[in-house]
């Protein structure tokens, strides 16, 4: 299982190109005007509510119907179809592309995204750490608890209603906590992220070497 | 040595306060003054004490002489920043100095429920021969305070001006008379219950009515803040404040479409402080305010005890006034003439007891008083077109109509009420007599007759009114939007996952409606006028009252007449008579096209007219808000006082039993929203639209926060409280109907 995670490869992976690519395609069939050209920096939406509107990547035209694309996120045009410009473009297709940087967090989450395993909620509820494993994760601290299948870990509480919740899944300890206790969590959505003991090492020597070699 | 210094210092002082008001040190020779006091101060002892007795005399001597030209020259901003000056005298300073004593009330300083506003309960002493009498009232104002940051400066908070009310209503129960003060640049925009503009508009409505007298004294003025406490019998107002619908610097914004974050002309500030004619002798001119209480040169400091003399006087005889009126005896009459005559600068109190308790009859007056006073307000800041001829016409066929309905409303109506009361009463008795007789036989009836599996039961009664609505959408009235050949996009796409429109079906058959998420799409108002009343039902009066440039703005006459040329109207209100499923209505449209739905004497006008008419017929009456941007700031104050005149006519309208509607669409905001819609108990809008006191860009500017994009979303201002419930805008007609039945009760004119 340790060997199962190659760290290095995932170290060199984003050493290599420390950024994420993220593909904007067309969102329905029209006529498209860039606003943008590559190598332009482009802002993601801001504001504390997120509603000032990033930076207007291109506009489509379908039946007289003019459409504004805004960048959802900050970064630098990689790729662009200029080609395409004035041109009637099918939805779906590839237009752009924004290369975005990476920040230590970021990577940190994505990799840790990779090699923990996720715990999702299975209601849309509010969540606590049932009594057990609060007492013993105050006395030890988070990762020092370990769970295995069949545990109960969680209080799903919904319309009043207190619902414990058994954990299935690989044994190991909590590593990373998603919710916050009394704020409602969609379903689906990751309550905690699990790490088997023996990975544990491994995440923690990563992240360090994230945390230190990033600048 | 020691007084020289002193003196020093002093001129020092008197320096700075010239610069700050001159804003900079440029004008004049302020800054030669500025160097000379500095070389003085260095080289004190270097001086003899004769050589600097003499040197500060000139010193003070040219100051004197600067102060007397920059009093004489004295601009409308200058006059804004000496009231902004943190010497300026406080409402603290004046309950010390003007006040015997007082007790604050609502708790004090930073653990009062909002400290910007404060409430007082006071004496005021006045000399009668060589006795002191004491009188009560209450002192209910903005309190600026000298730079502690919870007053806010001056911005009341909504549950601030709830304070005030609640000891206005202290004062009515005690009889006592209560003395305003405003001193704000404007209220606080926060929607938090209870709400800004409610909140003013709460106070507004329950001013217009208050049975005590009030007297109010306005040094910094800043429209909806100052009109939540300014409802008084007297206006008056200190010779330097400023009482203004917007500030300079707003203004200015709006004038020069100056965006966010760029950095204002000093000149635009300073023209638009000009043309908004905010100072105390143009308000007395325009009739806004009623006296100016003069201040020493370059406005009352903290220590003018002298002007604080002179204000008690004032404020004395100014409550003397209000009460002389209301009293039915000869005497009293000429005694207030003859106060009025004794000019405007009074320092002497009246040495004569007056009693400030009114009785019933008294309260009748100045109640009636206080009506027709604000009633008269902005009355020349309109034209009216049409002759001598058919104003009498006018004139003689309200005349026949106030006969006529009150021939059939207050005689007849009152007789048929009770004649059909007895009526009801009797049948009811005898149905329930004949019921007992009958229901034995009815029963055998039944058994024998009926089929078997029907059950026995009235039909359904049919829908009340005409029954089926006959309207349907894009038979009547089809946007011009329909016209064209494209489709848009639904603003909650990304949410809701809403397909594009196609324009034709939008604003014809959907009317404007999504028919995913149901989103309205703005309409004009016209889609209104034929979809919402009978058809042919719409009688508009009251056309020809023309909005005007009353304050000779610049560039504004040019404005207005494109306004007039391009909607055919001459106001940004449609007055008219209606009919919604049979019920006759009185309707008061705001509109968008015109001055983006702003309010001005004009507009004003033709809604207290609106009131009026709907009195006289005992119609019920509808504010139909399709848009407003608030008080037009190009009528300054005369549109300011479009929300305590139209308020006073409506709470006289709902006093004399009436039912008053106010249906909100897309944007309502400001003035408006804040006195004569916000206090209409029932309130609603119309889906997607936005209601709220100032817009967004308005609170980040004076509180420095930034509001969720939903913030002033009808459904935000359902949970706030502010309005009773959304409609669709395609039941719209019948949702009307059904309150006007429901509220208004089956003769709709309920009491």
């Amino acid at each position: 299982m340790t060997h199962e995670i190659d760290f290095d490869a995932i170290i060199g992976k984003y050493r290599s190109d420390p950024f994420d690519y993220m593909d904007v395609c067309t969102i329905h069939t029209g006529q498209v005007r860039f606003r943008v050209r590559q190598d332009a920096a482009v802002e993601g939406p801001s504001g504390e509510w997120h509603h000032i509107r990033g930076t207007l990547l291109y506009e489509m035209t379908r039946e007289g119907n003019q459409k504004k694309i805004f960048s959802s996120s900050n970064g630098v045009v990689s790729f662009i179809r200029d080609d395409l410009e004035g041109q009637f473009v099918e939805a779906g297709e590839k237009i752009l592309t924004i290369r975005h940087p990476l920040k230590k967090r970021e990577i940190i989450e994505n990799i840790l995204r990779q090699v923990l395993e996720p715990f999702n909620a299975p209601e849309r509820a509010k969540y606590f750490f049932s009594l057990e494993l609060q007492a013993k994760i105050d006395k030890h601290g988070q990762r020092g608890v370990s769970i295995k299948p069949g545990d109960e870990i969680l209080t799903m509480s919904l319309m009043k209603r207190d619902t414990p919740v058994y954990y299935a899944g690989e044994p190991g300890i909590i590593h990373s906590v998603y919710f916050q206790p009394g704020v409602s969590v969609s379903q689906g959505e990751p309550l905690l992220g699990i790490c088997s003991q023996e990975k544990l090492p491994m995440i923690q020597k990563i992240i360090t070497r994230v945390k230190a070699e990033w600048e | 040595m020691e007084d020289l210094r002193k003196r020093l210092l002093k001129t020092e002082e008197r320096t700075n306060y010239l610069s700050q008001i001159k804003d900079g040190v440029e004008w004049g020779n302020l800054s030669g003054l500025r160097e000379k006091f500095v070389t003085l101060r260095d080289r004190f002892y270097d001086y003899t004490e004769e050589e600097l007795s003499k040197e500060i005399g000139l010193l003070e001597e040219s100051l004197c002489f600067l102060e007397a030209r920059c009093e004489e020259t004295l601009t409308s901003m200058d006059r804004v920043r000496i009231v902004r000056n943190p010497h300026r005298f406080s409402l603290k300073d004046i309950l010390e100095n003007v006040y015997e004593d007082y007790t604050e009330l609502g708790g004090a300083e930073e653990v009062s429920i909002d400290p910007s506003m404060v409430a007082a309960r006071a004496s005021i002493m006045r000399r009668v021969k060589n006795k002191s009498v004491m009188q009560q009232v209450m002192v209910i104002g903005h309190e600026k305070g000298h730079g502690e940051e919870y007053r806010n400066g001056g911005c009341s908070k909504p549950w601030g001006n709830e304070k005030a009310l609640r000891y206005m209503r202290v004062a009515e129960t005690e009889g006592i008379p209560i003395h305003f003060y405003i001193f704000t640049p404007g209220s606080f925009p926060v929607e938090d219950y209870p709400g800004a503009g409610q909140q003013i508009a709460r106070n507004l409505y329950a001013m217009a009515k208050l049975r005590v007298p009030m007297i109010s004294v306005t040094s910094e003025g800043g429209s909806g803040g100052a009109e939540a406490v300014g409802m008084a019998d007297v206006r008056l107002m200190f010779s330097h404040g400023y009482y203004s619908v917007i500030s300079p610097e707003g203004a200015a914004a709006i004038e020069g479409k100056i965006r966010e974050g760029e950095k204002m002309p000093k000149e635009l500030v300073e023209a638009c402080a000009e043309n908004l004619h905010i100072t105390a002798a143009e308000n007395l001119k325009l009739g806004t305010i009623d006296r100016i209480v003069y201040e020493p040169p370059l406005g009352a400091k903290r220590d003018d005890f002298g002007f604080f003399r002179q204000l008690k006087s004032e404020i004395i005889r100014a409550t003397d006034e209000v009460v002389l009126k209301t009293k039915s005896l000869r005497a009293f009459r000429a005694y207030e003439l003859t106060m009025k005559k004794a000019g405007d600068q009074v320092v002497e109190e009246p040495h004569i007891e007056i009693s400030w308790d009114l009785n019933e009859d008294e309260v009748k007056r100045l109640l009636s008083y206080r009506s027709k006073k604000y009633r008269a307000m902005s009355c020349k800041a309109y034209s009216e077109e049409g002759s001598a001829c058919s104003a009498f016409c006018q004139k003689a066929k309200k005349s026949i109509a106030k006969l006529y309905y009150s021939f059939r409303y207050d005689l007849l109506k009152s007789q048929q009420k009770q004649v059909k009361k007895v009526f009801q009463d009797v049948s009811g008795e005898g149905s329930v007599l004949l019921k007992q007789v009958s229901s034995p036989i009815t029963a055998a009836y039944d058994f024998i007759a009926r089929k078997p599996g029907v059950r026995p039961g009235k039909p359904p009664a049919a829908a009340s009114g005409s029954g089926e609505d006959p309207i349907e959408f894009g038979d009547v009235y089809t946007s011009p939007l329909a016209n064209e050949d494209r489709t848009v996009t639904c603003p909650n796409t990304e949410k809701q996952g809403c397909k594009d429109l196609w324009v034709p079906d939008l604003y014809g058959e959907f009317g404007g409606v999504c028919e995913n998420c149901g989103h309205h799409f703005p309409l004009e108002y016209q889609w209104y006028l034929k979809h919402l009343f009978d058809p042919d039902s719409i009688r508009e009066f009251n056309s020809g009252v023309c909005a005007g440039n009353p304050l000779v703005y610049p560039g504004f006459e040019k404005r207005l007449q494109a306004a007039i040329a391009k909607t055919g109207r001459k106001s940004g209100i449609i007055t008219f008579d209606a009919r919604v499923m049979g019920v006759d209505l009185v309707v008061a449209m705001l509109y968008s096209d015109f001055r983006n739905g702003t309010v001005g004497a004009a507009e004003g006008e033709k809604f207290v007219r609106a009131c009026e008419s709907a009195k006289l017929k005992r119609r019920p009456l509808l504010s139909y808000v399709h848009t407003t941007g608030g008080i037009r700031i190009h009528e300054g104050t005369l549109g300011v006082v479009q929300m305590p005149k139209c308020t006073m006519a409506v709470r006289e309208y709902i006093d004399s039993g009436g039912l008053y509607i106010v249906v909100y669409d897309n944007n309502s905001y400001a003035g408006p929203v804040a006195s004569f819609l916000g206090c209409s108990p029932y309130q609603f809008a119309i889906r997607s639209s936005r209601v709220g006191f100032a817009g967004p860009r308005v609170i980040r500017d004076t509180t420095g926060e930034d509001i969720p994009p939903d913030y002033h979303n009808a459904r935000n201002a359902l949970q706030r409280g502010h309005i009773q419930g959304i409609w669709d805008r395609r039941e719209f007609r019948r949702n009307l109907h059904k309150s006007l039945l429901t509220m208004g009760g089956g003769n709709l004119y309920y009491r």
